[in-house]
């Protein structure tokens, strides 16, 4: 087979912007740490998130601390919200902690992405997603979902409140301590 | 003499092929606008939100599914027939095109349903608003999944035809190289065949008997795996009638000859070894996938770009010598030579110029790690726009101009409109597509009626939310009249009398370097087959093994309506 001497160039200037690709990606991956969403969630039955009866945290979802500075998010998407997340009940996490979400579904295929962010996965029914990552500037992040599944999908957005570390710790305080107030009162009544 | 002339028979099959095709394309287009200035908020009048997936469904099926099927099964007819001088096997090829009309006709009835309240029709209500991707459990009307089997089954049963059409000119000339249209029709068949397998299992063991009542459940990650088998290489589907026309019609159009015959078949060869063991990467961002197949998926898409940089070279270089011929001088001012004024010509260029764009963005795409900025924002539509949406609409209908006065023997009508078409499309699609890219950078999804939400606003990155808005609307406006030009032109044609003698016929001019430089094997089909299977194996074995290793329908989904 004859090949021309430009096609020769052009096929090898090709090959090495391929190679070249490879490498970059290959680079985000292993150098800088980029992870990607893969199997490490583990699978769970959408039935039982949608009756809540799975014997996990997305029984009751939300913010759990795991460590010093390490916090898991527990977020079950439904038709057509995030909960937590959507409405007035976004998800709180503070500012520099390591946050790894874990998003399941209780009925169809939906998205989790943090706007802006690299935090952008599917939501299978079956199957937890598990995303790690850190905000470093406080503030409001937008939270949609970006797969379509019914009729009020554009509904279904939400919002993630990045909070300074010691209003944070100073909130949850405050949360605990109405909770045992409440506890407290509900022991006196009885 | 006039190919309707000499094939009268086989003429009237691809005339039959492209009008469904132009209808699809009619009525996707309207769709388009709508859904443009809808999810802009330019005008919300058209349809309400909840039916605004409707209208997407109905835009996704008819243009990647129909409009696309129909016209390639059109083309591909017209190429058969003209490189092995024969009329195809009427027999085969009109239940071909019956069984795909049938589908379509299935898919768009149950589409449609959903914007009349969705009447009970056999114990299920007829709506499809899954749009066409139908990811499981959202659950449509079985009559949508069994219409969406039949169109695939039609197609296969089209590449009978020209497969059997290629055995009886074999019998005859015993030692010849395949012609190479013929060639690029049947590599692309191939490639057809083993990408489809995926869907059709999805389709018919899985997602009928389930919307059917018959099973339980299906496994979303499974029933989504199975479709992205398919839903990569069929955008090679939509591509490699595209480069049959840039390789072997555009050198022509353009005054000279193909630069090279065993270029052509390496390429098409690439494209049936390696378009399918690449489907993980729109899988990127899913769970329950190792992030080893997403990286393997990640290494083969980017090793699927050669056969289209070669693509360039080879297109460019012979497009180059046409302008040569025409006494063209300097490095760059040969572009001048050119028929620009010709509408199968200028479309041709517009479309492949777009591509180049569509390609950079497909790179992004691509890149496993920076996809995470844009999977599922609209900068998705913006790229496929560039690719299925111009580089093989534009060349179809700009190809059409050229072709439908040969399977009519009608000289083309409305000739300024024509001339102008493809320019309004580029430039619409320029308009729309540039804006699609930039929002998604700033976040706002695809697949959405309104992207605004109550609990944030969005930011762009480059422009304002407002301009891009204002121009995804306009140049969707533009798109839309670029399609009614191309319609009122194939209309005034079709509806005309025969008349005159054509300016324009179906003989394809030798390559500079011909079949005879090309190493025989290039034609062992069988080859190239058991390579291309044994890849897939490779990619998909294990991760298909350890999904269905937990029972095929576990995780389970009961269906659930949307
Ligand atoms: C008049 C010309 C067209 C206009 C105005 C137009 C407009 C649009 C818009 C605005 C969207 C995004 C909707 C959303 O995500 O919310 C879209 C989606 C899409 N378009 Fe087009 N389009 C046109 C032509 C085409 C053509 C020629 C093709 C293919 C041959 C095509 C294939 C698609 C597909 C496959 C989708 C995705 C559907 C989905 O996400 O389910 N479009 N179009
Ligand atoms: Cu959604
Ligand atoms: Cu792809």
């Amino acid at each position: 087979m004859q090949v021309h001497r430009f096609e020769k160039v052009w096929l090898g200037a090709a090959i090495l912007l391929i190679v070249g690709f490879i490498a970059t990606i290959a680079y985000g991956s292993v150098g800088v740490g980029v992870g990607m969403v893969d199997d490490s969630g583990g699978q769970i039955s959408a039935e039982e998130v949608q009756n809540g009866n799975t014997d996990t945290p997305f029984d009751d979802p939300g913010v759990v601390k795991t460590g010093d500075d390490k916090y898991t998010v527990y977020v079950v998407a439904r038709q057509f919200q995030f909960v937590p997340g959507s409405g007035d009940n976004p998800i709180q996490v503070p500012a520099g902690a390591n946050v790894t979400f874990r998003v399941t579904s209780a009925d169809v295929v939906h998205g989790f992405s943090v706007v802006e962010t690299n935090i952008n996965t599917m939501v299978i029914p079956g199957q937890v997603s598990e995303v790690s990552a850190r905000f470093n500037e406080p503030g409001t992040y937008g939270l949609i979902c970006h797969e379509y599944c019914g009729a009020a999908h554009h509904t279904m957005g939400g919002s993630v409140e990045v909070v300074p570390p010691e209003e944070y710790d100073m909130q949850q305080e405050n949360i605990d301590q109405s909770a045992d107030d409440a506890q407290a009162q509900e022991e006196a009544d009885q | 003499m006039v190919f309707v002339d000499s094939y009268p028979k086989t003429s009237k099959l691809v005339r039959s092929e492209f009008l469904v095709a132009f209808v699809a394309l009619g009525i996707g287009a309207l769709f388009g606008v709508v859904q443009a200035l809808h999810r802009t908020g330019v005008f919300r009048g058209f349809v309400s939100s909840a039916d605004y997936y409707t209208i997407l469904t109905g835009h996704g099926v008819l243009l990647a599914l129909v409009f696309t099927t129909f016209f390639i099964a059109g083309l591909f007819t017209w190429a058969v027939a003209n490189s092995l001088e024969r009329e195809l096997p009427q027999r085969i090829a009109w239940s071909a095109f019956w069984i795909m009309l049938t589908g379509t006709v299935l898919a768009a009835v149950s589409i449609i349903g959903g914007l009349v309240g969705a009447p009970s029709i056999l114990g299920h209500d007829l709506k499809a608003d899954v749009l066409f991707t139908f990811y499981a459990p959202m659950k449509a009307h079985p009559a949508f999944y069994i219409g969406a089997a039949l169109i695939i089954v039609g197609s296969w049963v089209a590449g009978l035809a020209y497969f059997k059409s290629l055995w009886e000119w074999r019998s005859e000339n015993p030692d010849e190289r395949i012609p190479l249209q013929t060639f690029m029709v049947l590599t692309t068949m191939l490639m057809w065949y083993v990408s489809t397998i995926g869907v059709a299992v999805e389709v018919v063991a899985f997602l009928i008997p389930w919307s059917l009542g018959l099973i339980q459940n299906v496994d979303p990650l499974l029933t989504r795996t199975l479709f992205w088998y398919f839903g990569h290489p069929v955008v090679y589907f939509w591509l490699m009638p595209a480069y049959l026309v840039w390789y072997t019609i555009l050198p022509k159009l353009a005054g000279g000859r193909l630069f090279s015959d065993p270029l052509a078949r390496v390429v098409f060869v690439a494209f049936l070894l390696l378009s399918t063991p690449v489907g993980f990467h729109h899988q990127y961002t899913d769970p329950g996938i190792p992030s080893g197949y997403k990286f393997i998926a990640m290494t083969n898409t980017m090793f699927l770009l050669l056969p289209s940089l070669l693509t360039a070279f080879t297109v460019v270089a012979s497009v180059e010598h046409g302008a040569r011929q025409r006494g063209a001088k300097g490095y760059l001012s040969w572009l001048r030579n050119l028929p620009w004024g010709k509408p199968a010509f200028a479309g041709c260029m517009l479309a492949g110029l777009m591509f180049a764009a569509g390609g950079f963005s497909g790179m992004i795409n691509a890149g496993m790690n920076i996809n995470y900025l844009i999977h599922n924002t609209i900068w998705v539509p913006g790229h496929f726009h560039l690719t299925v949406g111009t580089a093989f609409a534009l060349t179809a209908m700009a190809i059409s101009y050229w072709l439908v006065p040969q399977i009519t023997g009608k000289k083309l009508r409305q000739r300024s409109i024509a001339t102008l078409q493809p320019y309004v499309w580029f430039v619409g699609m320029a308009v729309m597509s540039n804006a699609m890219h930039r929002a998604g950078l700033a976040g706002i999804p695809r697949r959405t009626a309104e992207p605004t939400y109550d609990e944030f606003a969005f930011e762009g990155v480059a422009g304002t939310v407002g301009e891009m808005r204002i121009q995804i609307a306009i140049g969707g406006f533009l798109l839309f009249v670029g399609a009614a030009m191309f319609l009122i032109v194939m209309a005034d044609t079709l509806l005309a009398r025969r008349g005159g003698t054509l300016s324009v016929n179906s003989n394809i001019p030798e390559p500079l370097s011909g079949a005879d430089h090309s190493p025989r094997i290039l034609d062992n089909y069988k080859l190239w087959t058991a390579i291309a299977l044994l890849l897939i194996v490779i990619a998909y074995g294990p991760p298909l093994a350890s999904m269905v290793a937990d029972g095929l329908f576990a995780p389970g989904s009961p269906p659930i309506p949307v």
